[in-house]
């Protein structure tokens, strides 16, 4: 009992401290209108209602896809940032790095791992949220453009990953994206041009390598998180989660 | 002050502000960008929202972190361009497209194809026939049967005929469970139960998952050297 007063009260002097007020400028978030302070005075949050339907919130509404989703997408980028510490996006030094982080840098293998999988998982949670939402017709008027924006962030999230696939630039990166990109050529008049383009040549090489590094670590996020701007604002402005009557369950207690 | 032409107010057009009125905010009858939702019981996001959001956080970091320890991200050889694997494969996203690839040329499995489906799924929400959401059997029976049986049996022509049996056999299980709604389904009254009450696009997004899962998992594990079939569990002379 002391303890927890005793932080109470420490966690009270210091939100009375004017450094603490010139950050915040509300008081603690007891009364719905610091509360709904503590969401809309905040750049961060928002993004978000000061209110949400107490449906929206269970779990089978959403089982969190999207936040999943969005969690992945920020694990990636800080570890992302990190591995860029340790990579020269050139050939071979690509792979050289690559075996550096494996047995001379401090936990690369575990840095590159939790990238690798959370790439894959990112790929998995876009899908299932679309799927999700598709079964949920949570795609219905008023939420069809938002619906168009997740499917650009769906393509932007395939290409990231398919752009991470070349950098490790061992063997199976090569031949994935050598597979990949020679069905660009299949496109009819403007096909070699088009894979001359993005590959910054006739082959995989070099070229493009350094064009895969660029679009995977700077255009591509960008994009990703400019249209995942737009989508939160969007469930926001589109009137939020779809509830529907079902959901609320029999009343069981 | 403000003269009203053909039903629309003009303001602050002109560029003397001490001759024309200057528009400081029009009140008009439209909605705005945001949209009422449906009435309900509602919780303030702070704190209940956040609280979730943080905990869901944390139990997906601790995750990815467990996985990141047991398990490791491939590494192979330096890659060479001389020396091609057999079969070479896309990540694994892409080999549901590879495996259609097998199947189909470059032209219609590569370009084609992805762009329909992506096509596809951005005028879902523009037809009227994925929000009305009404039971597949509930217009015209008669119709909608001819023109179910008329699709299923091109698709099967089209499919055996360019042997995409990986793509087949989803295919049939998709139009066979669509079939037996129809026996099922009164012929006067509504359909009762969950299959027979499906509308239309539900039938064509579980057909396209359905298809698109069969093909990269058998992409995946059931491809080998030349693409051919290969069972996971046998190994293989090197």
């Amino acid at each position: 009992m002391s303890t927890t007063s005793s932080a109470e009260g420490v966690l009270e002097r210091l939100r009375a401290t004017r450094v603490w007020r010139s950050v915040f400028r509300r008081g603690p978030a007891r009364t719905n209108r610091t509360r709904s302070l503590a969401v809309f005075g905040n750049l961060f949050l928002h993004f978000l209602p000061v209110k949400v339907r107490e449906k929206s919130l269970r779990l089978r509404a959403s089982y969190y896809l999207g936040s999943i989703s969005f969690v992945l997408f920020v694990v990636l980028v800080v570890s992302g940032v990190l591995l860029m510490f340790y990579y020269h996006p050139a050939v071979p030094d690509a792979y050289r790095d690559m075996k550096d982080l494996q047995f001379v840098v401090s936990n690369g293998v575990f840095l590159r791992n939790l990238h690798r999988v959370a790439a894959h998982l990112m790929v998995v949670a876009v899908f299932w949220h679309m799927f999700h939402v598709f079964y949920r017709g949570a795609y219905k008027p008023p939420h069809e453009f938002n619906w168009v924006v997740g499917v650009v962030l769906l393509i932007v999230t395939l290409f990231l990953s398919y752009t991470g696939y070349l950098l490790p630039w061992d063997q199976l990166a090569f031949w994935a994206i050598t597979v990949g990109t020679n069905i660009i050529s299949a496109m009819p008049v403007i096909g070699k041009q088009v894979r001359f383009e993005s590959l910054g040549g006739n082959i995989v090489g070099a070229n493009a390598l350094l064009r895969f590094y660029v679009l995977h670590c700077v255009i591509l996020p960008l994009v990703a998180i400019v249209f995942i701007a737009v989508h939160f604002w969007r469930v926001q402005k589109d009137g939020g989660l779809t509830v529907r009557e079902k959901d609320g369950g029999k009343k069981r207690r | 002050m403000v003269e009203k032409k053909e039903g629309s107010y003009q303001a602050g057009f002109g560029s003397n502000a001490k001759k024309d009125p200057v528009r400081v905010v029009f009140i008009t009858k439209t909605t705005s960008a945001k949209v009422t939702g449906e009435a309900g019981p509602q919780l303030m996001v702070f704190p209940h929202l956040l609280v979730r959001e943080a905990i869901a956080f944390m139990v997906l970091v601790i995750a990815l972190v467990g996985l990141a320890l047991f398990w490791n991200a491939p590494l192979e050889q330096l890659a060479n361009p001389l020396l091609t694997p057999n079969p070479a494969k896309a990540p694994w996203y892409f080999l549901g497209l590879q495996e259609l690839l097998h199947y189909f040329p470059p032209l219609v499995a590569g370009i084609v194809i992805p762009t329909l489906v992506v096509i596809a799924l951005v005028v879902i929400p523009y037809f009227n026939v994925n929000i009305q959401g009404n039971p597949l059997w509930a217009g015209d029976r008669k119709r909608t049967l001819w023109i179910l049986l008329t699709v299923i049996l091109v698709l099967t022509f089209v499919l055996a005929w360019t042997h995409a049996w990986t793509v087949l056999a989803p295919t049939e299980v998709i139009a066979g469970l669509m079939l037996y709604t129809y026996s099922v389904t009164p012929r006067r009254g509504a359909p009762t139960g969950y299959l027979p009450t499906r509308p239309l696009p539900w039938w064509v997004m579980t057909w396209f998952i359905l298809v698109a899962v069969v093909l990269t998992v058998v992409g995946t594990f059931f491809r080998g050297p030349g693409w051919s079939w290969v069972w996971p569990w046998r190994s293989h002379g090197s």
